[in-house]
């Protein structure tokens, strides 16, 4: 099947208000007699339930969490991007477009990317009626800060709990349209199948995850907003549960998957401690505006730090190495996150991390805490301020901006981030990649969608700060309902579906079998154990940077896994219960096939292009010597894999991708 | 570290429960609890016996999933952390460690250490809303001017979890911390004062419908709330409930 992404024609700008004026619409009598089942309750998810449910359509929402406020959006710190202007910086939705663009070093679609800077106004508007309590300044007007890999400050934010607040939101809307009857919320469920009826995506097997019951539900279009995949590694920054899944299921059954390979390593994760550690948590990337990012100069300095001789503090500027600001003065600290995320790496595998296992660096505030302190100072009128005034009114000052951030780093960590640098490392943190969407954000699956960070569409291959609350809530809110309406306009006749049918029969038979052969599988390994070896084979082979061999490695070894998987996996309990090992176990099997895909697609695109960086292709000499090199003439184009068994033997279909209003150029932050 | 753990097993919602023991070897102080929990469990499924079921999701301390009683506190003996957060570095070697799940009777026990806590949402479907349609054609988001004090204020109250520790804490079992959080974001806002009067009173009356108890100042919630929720709230709401009803 040739790829067509129904962009629009005409210029940029207007593709999207003249889309909206020419799609079919479906009038609110004929709504009410057309179901939509979507998949996740996060800011994607939760967002399009409610709106979905607004217009007048009947939707039922599914979580595998007991409530839709705790999808891991909710996780989400530093802020959402907006294209307003409010600082009179220059910004606008070009240039918020432009940035995104380049940021995901060319690999995203443009025509999607300016619809998302377009429509980003608008969420700032929408979530300030819902009562979201972003930071004001005094005059009581909204407040902004910088993200990495743009020169204005158009980023909103809530403390440093920007996707808790955005998703309360979604939530409260949610809640508003469950109380009208509208929503019909299905928590504690986890959707296994996709059923599909004459080619079109008509409904969905799901497990209540309390009683077990295996339970059919119908629809006239299906909804994925499941996240994203980055527990492929085990350890990362995702929610323990966080899956592919409902993503996957829905390729076995002809949704073709986009650049698996492009995963974000972020720069600033607390550093793994030892081999028990369940997740890493995020510090986030807000803390580069006033964080400054170093590791000592000198080899013999980072072993007294080691060996506990000397403490960071006792280092003077002259022995320190700002290797951010040393490399890349134009933006310094705050480089994009798979720039800073290289750059750390780099050091550390030169023997400059700071910590036991040779891998953090320094995160120090010790100069914003000066600046806000003399600052401070000047404001109150206190002349010549003596150091410890200036300490703490600088200190308060960087509290009321990061507090909570800092709280979490005491917690874990039991250092004092405000007396002695933070310690970083990078780690998994998000996928650029994903399930294919066109324009509409259909998959090659009629009726069935994918939207928020469960697709591949907007970021290329790496994302910038601030841009996945922006993407969830531009395609929850904005996008899809306009989207998802031109496409049930044609549904208006169809009935109810049945779910007695023989589609329904099989699929529903499908995932039964395969939970029966789970639990009735006596094997000696837990499933833990087997993902814990895959995220080690992902990490080492398909991590910050990658190569020809490793790659052919990893496919042969994700295999030999799954296969070893199949035979020895041991799940305690029974079916009908809740069994948090059983639902392990189905999330594993899939990101076992996943990581295979992966693989290969990272070894297919033998260029580097954001998150995803081959070893094979750097720049050999010049000014950008030993940075990423990418290939635009081979390479500028959307891996779509459809589904042939064995992911091995997935076929590729490539999605070339035009530029016509931004230049292609060398992705330069220096 | 070496430790017992005294833990609450209970097959499902209609069988009876009871406190079984279990020993831990090696754990590392730098663990989280709920690491320390992997461990536990880890030796029950190699040793062909069923894993301690418990609520857990992000593990950073926000999506408000993880609910343990821990020697008798919600989320354990540390102050300001959920479960998730809570290091193994509050312990020692020997120490003798109760776990149940958050005890309530508007949240029932699921299985072992798993909670019903969907009361909660039915609160907020009360009227834990603004009644906007989501359509963006709104007013520009700087059109009307919030004192900082009061989004700041508001974002305070915010930034509750609804774990329901503020419930199992309470002797009464009370919800008014959990209710007092929304109503006060929502009464603090201009965006939220149209149906405020409503609100108040839909939530109030949905919290007595599910059994949650009343309060009478103790102030533990306050004390084991793991995002530092103040008992102010409880104070704004009963105003809030004053004002509506004499509307």
């Amino acid at each position: 099947m040739a790829l067509d992404s129904k962009v629009p024609k005409g210029p940029i700008k207007d593709k999207w208000t003249d889309y909206k004026n020419h799609i079919d619409l479906v009038n609110p009598a004929n709504k009410r007699n057309i179901d939509v089942i979507v998949v996740g309750t996060g800011l994607a998810g939760g967002s399009a339930s409610a709106t979905l449910a607004e217009l007048g359509y009947n939707v039922k929402a599914f979580a595998y969490q007991d409530s839709p406020r705790r999808a891991h959006s909710i996780a989400a710190q530093g802020g959402i991007n907006a294209a307003k202007n409010y600082q009179g910086d220059g910004d606008s939705t070009y240039r918020l477009f432009y940035d995104t663009v380049k940021g995901g070093d060319y690999r995203s679609r443009e025509a999607n990317v300016y619809r998302l800077a377009e429509v980003s106004a608008n969420i700032i508007d929408q979530c300030v009626a819902q009562g979201v309590p972003f930071a004001r300044d005094y005059g009581g007007l909204l407040d902004n800060r910088s993200f990495g890999g743009v020169l204005v400050s158009r980023t909103f934010y809530a403390k440093g709990q920007t996707g808790q607040q955005l998703l309360l939101g979604a939530y409260s809307a949610m809640n508003r349209q469950i109380a009208r009857g509208k929503i019909e919320m299905f928590n504690r469920h986890e959707m296994l199948d996709v059923v599909i009826v004459d080619g079109k995506a008509r409904g969905i097997i799901a497990r209540n995850l309390v009683t077990g019951e295996i339970e059919r539900h119908s629809a006239h279009a299906v909804v994925i907003a499941s996240g994203g995949y980055g527990n492929v590694y085990f350890l990362s920054t995702n929610a323990m549960g966080s899956n592919v899944t409902a993503g996957w299921k829905i390729h076995k059954k002809g949704a073709y998957f986009a650049n698996p390979c492009y995963t974000q390593i972020h720069p600033t994760c607390i550093p793994r401690s030892g081999d028990y550690q369940s997740k890493l948590t995020l510090m986030s990337e807000s803390l580069r505006n006033d964080g400054r990012i170093w590791v000592p100069k000198n080899i013999e300095d980072v072993k007294a730090i080691r060996e506990g001789r000397k403490k960071p503090t006792d280092l003077s500027e002259d022995e320190r190495d700002y290797y951010l600001e040393r490399r890349y003065p134009a933006f310094g600290n705050l480089v994009p996150r798979d720039v800073a995320s290289r750059a750390a790496k780099e050091r550390c595998d030169a023997g400059f991390g700071v910590n036991a296992t040779g891998e953090a660096v320094y995160l120090d505030f010790a100069s914003a805490i000066q600046r806000y302190g003399k600052e401070q100072a000047k404001i109150q009128g206190i002349d010549n301020p003596s150091e410890s005034k200036v300490y703490e009114l600088g200190q308060a000052i960087v509290e009321a901006k990061y507090g909570n951030l800092f709280q979490m780093y005491e917690k874990i960590v039991d250092q004092d981030p405000y007396k002695t640098p933070m310690m970083i490392y990078p780690a998994v943190h998000y996928t650029m990649g994903g399930v294919w969407v066109d324009y509409n954000l259909m998959t090659t699956i009629p009726g069935c969608y994918c939207i928020g960070e469960a697709n591949f569409s907007d970021h290329g291959a790496n994302r910038l700060g601030a841009s996945a609350l922006m993407q969830g809530l531009a395609d929850g809110y904005f996008v899809l309902p306009y989207t998802i309406g031109n496409y049930l306009s044609n549904e208006i006749r169809t009935g109810k579906i049945p779910t007695d049918t023989k589609e329904f029969d099989e699929a529903e038979k499908q995932v039964k079998d395969r939970i029966d052969f789970f639990v009735n599988n006596n094997g000696k390994h837990s499933v833990d154990y087997y993902h814990k070896k895959l995220g080690n084979i992902m990490w080492e082979k398909c991590g910050m940077s990658r190569n020809e061999k490793g790659l052919k490695e990893a496919m042969v070894e994700i295999k030999a896994l799954r296969e070893d998987f199949y035979k020895n996996v041991s799940v305690p309990g029974n079916a009908n219960e809740l069994n948090n090992e059983l639902e392990k176990a189905g999330r594993v099997a899939d990101f076992l096939e996943l990581g295979e895909l992966f693989a290969k697609d990272a070894l297919t695109r033998s260029e580097s292009c954001g998150g995803h960086f081959r070893e094979e292709s750097v720049e050999e000499d010049g000014p950008q010597k030993g940075e990423a090199k990418r290939n635009d003439k081979d390479f500028a184009f959307v891996s779509a894999w459809e589904y042939k068994g064995e992911p091995a033997d997935a076929v590729l279909h490539k999605e070339e991708l035009e530029f016509n209003d931004i230049e292609l150029k060398q992705r330069s932050y220096k | 570290m070496n430790l017992t753990l005294k833990i609450w097993r209970q097959k499902d919602a209609s069988s009876k429960g009871q406190m079984v023991d279990y020993k831990v070897t090696e754990i590392s102080e730098h663990m989280s609890f709920l690491e320390m929990m992997d461990v536990l469990n880890e030796q029950l499924i190699n040793n062909g016996e069923e894993p301690v079921a418990f609520d857990h999701d992000c593990r950073e301390g926000i999506c408000g999933m993880c609910s343990m009683y821990i020697n008798g506190e919600a989320h354990g003996p540390d102050r300001g952390v959920t479960t998730c957060q809570l290091h193994m570095r509050m312990f020692k070697d020997g120490d003798t460690i109760t776990i149940e799940p958050f005890r309530a009777a508007a949240f029932p026990v699921i299985k072992d250490l798993v909670v019903d806590r969907s009361s909660f949402d039915r609160i907020q479907h009360a009227g834990g809303y603004i009644s906007v349609n989501t359509s963006g054609n709104t007013q520009d988001a700087n059109a009307t001017p919030i004192s900082k004090h009061a989004a700041d204020e508001a974002m305070d109250a915010a930034t509750c979890i609804g774990c329901g520790a503020c419930v199992a804490t309470c002797k009464n079992s009370s919800a008014m911390l959990f209710v007092g959080a929304k109503v006060s974001q929502y009464a603090l806002l201009p965006q939220g004062q149209v149906e405020a009067a409503d609100r108040v009173k839909n939530m109030v009356a949905q919290m007595d419908l599910e059994g949650f108890g009343n309060c009478t100042n103790t102030g533990a919630c306050e004390v084991e709330c793991p995002k530092g929720i103040s008992l102010d709230n409880i104070a704004r709401m009963n105003r809030e409930l004053m004002k509506a009803q004499l509307e």
